[in-house]
């Protein structure tokens, strides 16, 4: 008897799951999901292409992940485009029925944020830094309008800009049932909007775009701010780095001295032309030159980011 | 004569500032520039500038919100003439006069160096008007920043930090000789917000909010002044040259809050 109502109940349970999925999940049960690795227990990464958003790729360039709690589970970034959101959904749902309770967005650029519109609707809170819900809105029209391009508009189509239901400054634990997630809000450094993921059971940090490696450093907020950052950054006790783009570090922080040396090399040669009077559209043209060989897409950003270093260090 | 002629010039700026936004208000899909040229200039024939002003940005815009602009006098000598001023224009911007910048009659500027925003594939026009009130363009053509760069502010908390803050520097002589023309920066330290963007926190569009009107003065001569828009990049600076004529430096700054920014510093050592 007790059997019987055990199996009824797990039947129901079955039904219901399966209302879920053809419900809730009928986009994504036809979509492959996303190739993710479980990089500790419980911790999975989908590792992203070092390349630009394109077509071809459906913007998936950016490292995206979600970490599983005994109750529910959090999602950090979600990718590039809603098509990938939901592959990254699929792949979520192919290790685990928990619900997704958190989306947490490690910063606003497109390549971490257009998928969010495939978690709405779910029950899901959206987490960003505080600074977040108004990068959101002086960049967010921009990216909408300028991925088109590259991206087309069967992607393009379907990407909302979706703001943050809980913002975080300085720090906020999230708790996903017997697994404690640090939150933590970072002063302007890659975009004035940067958060840190440390999922404490296993001391494996999502560092969003705090980190590259392997790929070029893009700068979007402030060159000496990231330098400071990172000290804080290489404090952190992990055993395990996310960064937002290349290939998992597992020697903190050693694993950041690339990217140190690519910003410190701008800081000293940037400075130097300034003090010189060498004038802006010359100095970016040559900085750094050393380290084109060392970093994929150097050339796609390294002008920008000598730019965009330039006009800040002119203001010391 | 020279403030007349300078209130004149005002009057002129404000009125192209003022028309453009009602030309972009209209514009079709297609080329802006001829409305944007007939709502500017009132159908005054411009003349193929080449020869008379050039103007240099990188193909590509790297970082959308700082993109390198100079412009360069390259009438001949010989020419009897001279530059009054030059109305930059980005075609395919939301606001697309950048600025209007004049020229004093002795200081002699032949080059000017700033920063803009560049939104999307554009045509960037400049038309100089010279001394006997002809209109010369010139064009260059810019591609689009890539990926995640937007012409917007990058620390929008720092943005408005030391407001007005201003740093003045005139460079090292290449030649000895004290007619030499030389080579000085303005720099104002101010978000030069373009606005229209939705507040998410407060659900209100922020407000333009910006430096638009900036005049570098030698004693009482006029060296170059600038009617900005919101193209202009955050904390605009203008690099230019000059030929010193022994007096201090003076300059005033106005934003569109009506804030009003002054400095001064010693003349151009010989």
């Amino acid at each position: 008897m007790a059997h019987s109502r055990l199996w009824r109940c797990a039947a129901t349970a079955m039904l219901m799951m399966l209302a879920w999925n053809t419900v809730a999940d009928g986009a994504e049960s036809k979509i492959a999901p996303l190739d993710v690795t479980q990089i500790a227990p419980g911790v999975f990464v989908h590792f992203g292409r070092i390349a630009l958003m394109n077509r071809e790729n459906v913007g998936a360039i950016a490292n995206v992940g979600f970490i599983v709690g005994t109750e529910s589970v959090a999602v950090i970034d979600t990718g590039g485009s809603v098509r990938e959101g939901r592959e990254l959904r699929a792949a979520i749902r192919a290790h685990t029925n928990k619900p997704v309770r958190y989306v947490i967005d490690t910063h606003m650029h497109p390549d971490h944020v257009f998928g969010n519109a495939a978690f709405v609707g779910i029950g899901a809170e959206f987490v960003g830094h505080a600074n977040l819900p108004r990068a959101m809105a002086t960049h967010g029209p921009h990216y909408l309008e300028s991925f088109r391009e590259s991206m087309g508009s069967a992607l393009m189509d379907e990407v909302r800009i979706v703001p943050p239901t809980i913002t975080v400054s300085g720090t906020l634990d999230l708790d996903l049932g017997d697994r404690r997630l640090v939150l933590q809000a970072w002063p302007t450094a890659h975009s004035d909007n940067d958060l840190t993921v440390l999922d404490v059971a296993s001391a494996t940090l999502f560092a969003g775009d705090l980190l590259f490696v392997g790929h070029v450093p893009v700068i979007d907020g402030s060159i000496l701010g990231w330098l400071k950052d990172l000290d804080g950054l290489g404090a952190v006790a992990a055993q395990r780095v996310v960064p937002g783009h290349g290939p998992l570090v597992t020697d903190w922080p050693h694993g950041m001295s690339d990217e140190r040396r690519y910003l410190n090399c701008l800081v000293d040669e940037l400075r130097a032309a300034i003090r010189g009077g060498v004038p802006m559209a010359q100095a970016v043209k040559s900085a750094c030159a050393a380290e084109s060989d060392r970093w994929a897409l150097f050339p796609e950003y390294n002008i920008r980011n000598a730019t965009a270093a330039f006009a800040e260090l002119e203001w010391e | 004569m020279h403030i007349m002629a300078r209130t004149l010039c005002m009057a002129a700026g404000l009125a192209m500032l003022a028309a453009a936004g009602s030309a972009n208000a209209v514009e079709s899909a297609n080329e802006p520039w001829p409305s944007l040229a007939a709502s500017l200039f009132k159908d005054r024939p411009l003349l193929d500038g080449t020869g008379v002003i050039a103007i240099e940005m990188p193909a590509r815009a790297e970082d959308a919100a700082i993109v390198p602009m100079t412009l360069r006098r390259t009438l001949a000598a010989s020419d009897g003439r001279t530059v009054k001023a030059i109305t930059v224009v980005i075609d395919e911007n939301p606001s697309p006069v950048a600025a209007v910048f004049s020229f004093g009659d002795k200081a002699n500027v032949s080059a000017l160096s700033t920063r803009v925003r560049v939104n999307s594939y554009t045509d960037v026009h400049a038309v100089a008007e010279l001394s006997d009130g002809h209109l010369y363009v010139v064009k260059t053509y810019v591609k689009a920043a890539g990926g995640c760069s937007a012409p917007a502010v990058k620390d929008a908390a720092e943005a408005n930090a030391g407001l007005g803050e201003m740093r003045f520097r005139v460079f090292p002589a290449a030649a000895k000789a004290e007619s030499a023309p030389r080579e000085a920066q303005i720099m104002i330290r101010h978000p030069n917000n373009s606005g229209l963007q939705m507040d998410q926190i407060t659900h209100l569009y922020i407000p333009a909010f910006f430096v638009d009107d900036l005049e570098v003065w030698q004693g009482d001569e006029l060296v170059v002044g600038m009617k900005g828009g919101i193209s202009i990049a955050q904390n605009p600076s203008l690099r230019f040259t000059f030929v010193p004529n022994g007096a201090n430096f003076r300059v005033e700054a106005t934003d569109t809050e009506k804030h009003a920014f002054k400095g001064s510093w010693p003349a151009a050592g010989m």
